[in-house]
């Protein structure tokens, strides 16, 4: 008993240290009470469903960016084998990572095989078929690498046009167990529908040469190449509705002037009529590219694509190295989205949202009140039960439940866990369970005290006999909330979350805490002392 | 004040009648839920919730009305008050989302609104909607139920290793009763099955054990003292002695619960009741499954006179960690 001072001290440390932790920052941001700025930064951070916000899930299409890098490939091949004398006859891409080629003639085959290894190099597997065909197939450890790029590469776009939307504290993260999904949380967002559009939208600009169109029809924009599509050009619809009145198509070549990885920034502005228009400035290298193209082809008219689809097609009228418009009919409000989906980035490949919840502010107060109210409700009935069954013992766990209970409030705090609905819950039962080990403790010392010991006796006894069974029991807990943690993600991980926390400070409030004051209480009394329990 | 003096119930007598009673509740749960089938969330079924706030508030049936005229295929949607009732508040739940339908996945909250603005109801603002596609709800069914068997595995290893295989089993037995009684209970009353539940369930699973490894560490140390008796009596009497301990404890977590399910609102409701029906399920099943399954499996055996194999691992165990008791 002689480090009984000690150990009084170090309850009464503890406890001021988590108080001034976890409860003084929140009481001091609501009262206005003087605290550092360090400490008031320590807040409990609140979940969507307490706070209000829009929770996302997302599925990055990545076949479309093995489909593109394939694609990609299969065109600089038959460039390649063009330059070194062998032109393929047909070019095919049946999957995302499989292309097939044709007409290689047999004298030629070294030579194809040389630029294909040049081209394809480690990253396709080359199989020769029937009458010079050959199928390339991505290698499996490729596609994934590719496949996990294309994920972390949207991540980190989604990452940048939410901060240029202004959202604090959005979390972006890759999700779920197929590798290809993205959780988007963001607090405090209002207008859902223009961050979701904003999010998704791919933003892949290109500007490239109009070689003919608009036309209502393709068959009539190809009719002067013979119904035939040449090899290095394309036809892009040109934007649904709008000023056109009708379908437009537009064949233009393949290879882009610029595309929206050349661009350095993009602001909204007015078109020559006033109408809102997206400016754009170039990058040094993107402005060497668009120079020469635009001084090629003056009188020309050169395509902006967004998304595959023309938005408008003005003519060139002498050389522009580094500044442009974007213009063709849009609202005010799309001109500053556009300028931002431009700014930060394209995505690598569409998305779809596979997960959408949307918890308003007054639904996130009403589940704040109703949490403090449970809490409350569910102390004070502890409380008068604890002080009803067991008299002054009862004191000594409530006692230990509330520092139980700051502990956990200031290592929330401190550590930046977030609190959810079901993390309240997680709180409450947390009361409940730590008040489960002092009942285990007070029934044991109830009963040794039944077989005539002396109060100190008793209760270090039933201290020591206690531990066992305790700590047996929060493993227990501990691996259920260990597996729930795994599983769930916001609310329910907050739950697990507070649970974990709540588990480990109840072990050392029950035994150390509760022991503390028992011994402090029975300090000075003679050693068959009685026990108000 | 007690409320057990000197308890000395037979407990260990009536374990067959218990037996029965809880294969009957699970029964009827499983016949429930067969015919029935248990009512899945949104969260593992998938589908769209959209809960509005009416200006002035609405009788149920006219939302209902105007959302099966407006939304098609609405006559199946549940409605229903949202939050204490004159709160103007209603959830509308439809079982489809739109991406099935070949549509953005929001289409089908889109119609929601769409219906509401349309009909005669007056103005209301959204406070909240859940969508969860087909590929989420297959996602969180599959790792509940991940979570929860591996928990299950979890704690029946941490057993074995801490008391006999029997012990283990008679745990596991009454943690596995428990759970299927909350999902009778859940099926019996209709509730949903949501991630909140599920987290009810696993939060069960904890706590039921907990409560078996008190009355299994009273056996293990009545063991010693008790060596000439059968495994019977020393577990009827570590049932009475702990009985008290189980009931009371029973009962605070029980305050705390009751607490959450009148006052936590509409979002915790399912989680509160899945712990209310588990907290009582599981001190029911502490006191009658639990024993009664350990001495079933140890039955075969001789126990009187035998060394008990439960002190086995105390004596391996190294000097000193033991130093404590």
């Amino acid at each position: 008993m002689k480090n009984i001072r000690w150990k009084v001290f170090t309850v009464i440390g503890v406890f001021a240290v988590f108080f001034t932790l976890g409860v003084y920052p929140i009481l001091a941001n609501r009262y206005n009470l003087p605290a550092p700025a360090w400490l008031k930064a320590k807040q409990l951070k609140l979940g969507l469903d307490l706070r209000g916000g829009v929770h996302l899930v997302l599925r990055v299409h990545t076949d479309e960016a093995l489909k593109t890098s394939t694609t990609t490939t299969s065109d600089q091949l038959r460039e390649a084998a063009r330059t070194a004398g062998v032109n393929l006859t047909a070019v095919t891409v049946p999957s995302p990572t499989t292309f097939h080629v044709e007409g290689v003639p047999q004298d030629k085959e070294a030579d194809f095989r040389r630029v294909a290894d040049d081209i394809t190099g480690t990253n396709y597997d080359r199989n020769p078929g029937p009458n010079g065909s050959y199928d390339f197939t991505m290698r499996p450890n490729i596609a994934v690498q590719m496949r996990q790029q294309t994920v972390t590469q949207a991540r980190e776009t989604i990452d940048r046009r939410v901060n240029e939307l202004g959202v604090t504290e959005p979390n972006i993260s890759e999700y779920g167990d197929t590798g290809d999904q993205l959780l988007v949380q963001l607090p405090g967002v209002a207008d859902v529908g223009r961050a979701k559009e904003i999010i998704r939208s791919t933003a892949q600009l290109q500007l490239k040469i109009v070689e003919a169109g608009p036309m209502s029809s393709q068959e009539a924009l190809l009719q002067q190449h013979g119904g035939k599509l040449p090899d290095d050009m394309e036809v892009v619809p040109g934007a649904a509705g709008g000023d056109e009145a009708g379908a437009a198509f537009y064949l233009v070549r393949k290879t882009a002037a610029v595309t929206g990885q050349d661009l350095r920034t993009a602001q909204p502005t007015l078109d020559d009529n006033g109408r809102p228009a997206v400016g754009f400035s170039l990058t040094r290298e993107g402005s060497g590219k668009f120079g020469k193209v635009t001084g090629d082809n003056i009188g020309r008219s050169l395509a902006i694509i967004l998304d595959n689809r023309v938005q408008s097609a003005p003519r060139i009228d002498g050389r522009i190295n580094d500044n442009g418009r974007i213009y063709g009919s849009f609202t005010q409000e799309q001109v500053r989205d556009l300028s931002l989906v431009l700014n930060s980035g394209a995505l690598p490949a569409s998305m779809s949202y596979l997960e959408e919840r949307v918890i308003g502010p007054t639904l996130g107060q009403d589940s704040i009140r109703s949490g403090i109210i449970s809490s409350l409700a569910g102390l004070a009935l502890v409380i008068l039960f604890m002080l009803a069954y067991y008299k002054r013992s009862g004191i000594n766990a409530i006692v230990a439940m509330v520092c139980n209970l700051i502990i956990l409030l200031g290592l929330m705090a401190y550590f930046g866990a977030t609190m959810t609905l079901p993390g309240i819950a997680g709180f409450i039962l947390t009361m409940g369970m730590g008040v489960d080990s002092n009942v285990l403790i007070f029934e044991r010392i109830k009963e040794e005290l039944a077989a005539q010991r002396g109060a100190r006796a008793a209760v270090n006894a039933s201290f020591s006999r206690v531990f066992l069974t305790l700590l047996d029991t929060h493993v227990t807990s501990l691996i259920a909330a260990a597996f729930l943690f795994q599983f769930g993600t916001g609310p329910i991980r907050g739950f697990a979350t507070t649970l974990t926390i709540g588990l480990l400070t109840n072990l050392f409030t029950s035994i150390f805490v509760s022991k503390t004051l028992f011994e402090a209480a029975l300090r000075r009394q003679p050693a068959q002392a009685s026990l108000s329990i | 004040m007690s409320f057990f003096a000197n308890p000395n119930y037979d407990f260990v007598k009536w374990r067959w009648h218990a037996i029965a009673l809880s294969l009957l509740v699970i029964l009827a749960g499983a016949a429930v839920i067969m015919t029935r089938g248990l009512q899945k969330g949104v969260d593992f079924e998938g589908g769209t919730i959209v809960i509005v706030k009416f200006d002035t508030p609405k009788a149920i049936e006219q939302v209902r009305a105007a959302i099966t005229a407006g939304v098609p295929g609405g006559g199946d949607a549940v409605v229903q008050d949202y939050g204490p009732s004159g709160s103007g508040s209603v959830m509308i739940r439809v079982r489809r989302t739109g991406q099935e339908s070949g549509g953005e996945l929001s289409k089908e909250a889109e119609g929601v609104m769409a219906a509401l603005k349309k009909s005669n109801l007056g103005g209301f603002t959204v406070i909240g909607t859940e969508i969860v596609g087909p590929i989420v709800g297959e996602q969180l069914r599959r790792q509940g139920l991940l979570a929860t068997v591996l928990a299950l595995a979890g704690i029946m290893v941490y057993i074995a290793l801490r008391f006999q295989l029997s012990f283990a089993v008679g745990a596991i037995a009454a943690t596995l009763h428990d759970l299927l009684v909350c999902l009778a209970f859940l099926a019996f009353f209709r509730y949903d099955l949501t991630l909140n539940v599920i987290a009810g369930l696993l939060t069960i699973t904890g706590y039921s054990v907990n409560d078996t490894i008190v009355i299994f560490d009273r056996v293990r140390e009545n063991m010693r003292s008790q060596r000439r008796e059968t495994l019977a009596t020393i577990v009827n009497t570590a049932v009475n002695q702990t009985l008290s301990r189980t009931v009371i404890t029973a009962g605070t977590t029980l305050l705390s619960v009751i607490a959450l399910y009148f006052f936590g609102g509409e979002v915790l409701e399912g989680f509160a009741f899945t712990m209310l029906v588990g907290i009582i399920s599981g001190t029911y099943s502490t006191v009658f499954i639990a024993a009664a399954i350990a001495i079933m499996f140890q039955g075969r055996k001789p126990v009187k006179g035998q060394v008990i194999p439960a002190a086995a691992p105390e004596t391996t165990r190294k000097p000193g960690r033991r130093r404590a008791s």
